[in-house]
């Protein structure tokens, strides 16, 4: 029973990045049947990829028909982030079996790590729930996922222009609701203002490759922020003041 | 598109994917992140996110739009002082979501 209490709080955790991620499923859903591909093309990707971004990136390359080598190596690229994500995670998981850890590295997403990952940080989850917790968040956005894909391929059919309705706004929203509450430092500002600078700057790259090394600038910067403060005498500007 | 074409793109996708994500946590009781990896890892949300975003909401159609008739950024504008100022993520989403599509739909 306490591992269904803990899985809970995951789920209620995830919530409202459920809410933002719901129309951004039904987009894919309803973009991979106007770009005429087959249903179950769409229906095993979000079951087998799971990987929002990456997703919506290779169904525009396909549309452009490029080779199956640059859809692949492109979601490497959008999907690389995920690995700064695992190396974060490390020291929660590593006294887990593998099989636990194989599931956690399957359900490795933005939102689940934006869910769980500052519930270790503030002490509201340990060594003995965490994975339970992060479970429930990764279960409840899988099941919304793959629902939402195939309501979209479904009503996609139905309502022919649905996928110019925007609904990727979604994406765009539920990313902020993530950012906003670690924006309590001035080291976070500035990451956040020479990531998003050099993205716009970078955007011509091949192969998103501009969304990497925009990222790494900003991550950089961050660094360069903190150490600069550091030399002062202040408060410690942990993630722990994280909240989310 | 091809039976063939379709497997081979979901196992390649698949592969890459599930491979970024589990390659540390395989040998997780052996990896020691150094410290000032540890440092640095806490910016990679802010820094990944604001990247994939940014493009999208100052530029929605390739080139660089900002002004009122641009729907993502007034949305995004929304969900960011919301978020800012009332810390709280349903709200930041949905009014920001609201925004857009008042903006886009006015």
């Amino acid at each position: 029973m306490n591992t269904v209490k803990e899985m809970r709080r995951g789920f209620v955790a995830s919530i409202p990045m459920i809410v933002g991620g719901i129309p951004f499923g039904l987009l894919f859903g309803s973009l991979a049947s106007s770009h005429g591909l087959s249903p179950w093309f769409a229906i095993a990707m979000s079951a087998i990829v799971f990987a929002g971004s990456a997703q919506f990136v290779a169904l525009g390359l396909i549309a452009l028909h490029a080779p199956i080598w640059v859809i692949v190596s492109t979601t490497f690229i959008v999907n690389l982030r995920h690995l700064l994500y695992a190396a974060d995670m490390v020291k929660f998981v590593r006294h887990l079996p593998l099989s636990m850890r194989f599931l956690m590295g399957f359900g490795l997403i933005d939102e689940t790590y934006a869910a769980v990952r500052p519930m270790y940080g503030i002490g509201a989850v340990n060594e003995d729930s965490g994975h339970k917790v992060y479970l429930g968040s990764f279960l409840s956005f899988y099941i919304m996922w793959n629902l939402t894909t195939l309501l979209g391929i479904l009503s996609g059919e139905l309502i022919p222009g649905m996928s110019h309705w925007g609904l990727e706004f979604a994406m765009v929203a539920t990313f902020i609701g993530i950012i906003t509450p670690y924006l309590k430092h001035k080291s976070f500002w500035l990451c956040l203002v020479c990531a998003g600078g050099s993205s716009i700057l970078l955007s011509g790259l091949p192969n998103n490759l501009g969304l990497l090394v925009s990222a790494l600038i900003g991550v950089l910067m961050g660094v360069v922020a903190d150490a600069m403060v550091n030399s002062k005498p202040q408060k410690d500007n942990d993630i722990k003041e994280v909240e989310s | 598109m091809t039976l063939p074409d379709y497997i081979l793109i979901i196992t390649g996708m698949f592969i890459v994917t599930f491979g970024v994500r589990f390659v540390l946590f395989a040998r997780a009781d052996k990896v020691v992140m150094p410290a000032f990896v540890e440092k640095a890892l806490k910016f990679v949300p802010v820094a990944v996110l604001t990247s994939i975003i940014t493009p999208m909401t100052l530029m929605p159609n390739k080139h660089i739009n900002i002004s009122l008739d641009n729907p993502w950024l007034l949305g995004a504008i929304a969900a960011f002082v919301v978020g800012i100022w009332r810390q709280q993520q349903l709200l930041t989403i949905v009014v920001g979501v609201l925004v857009f599509f008042v903006a886009k739909y006015w």
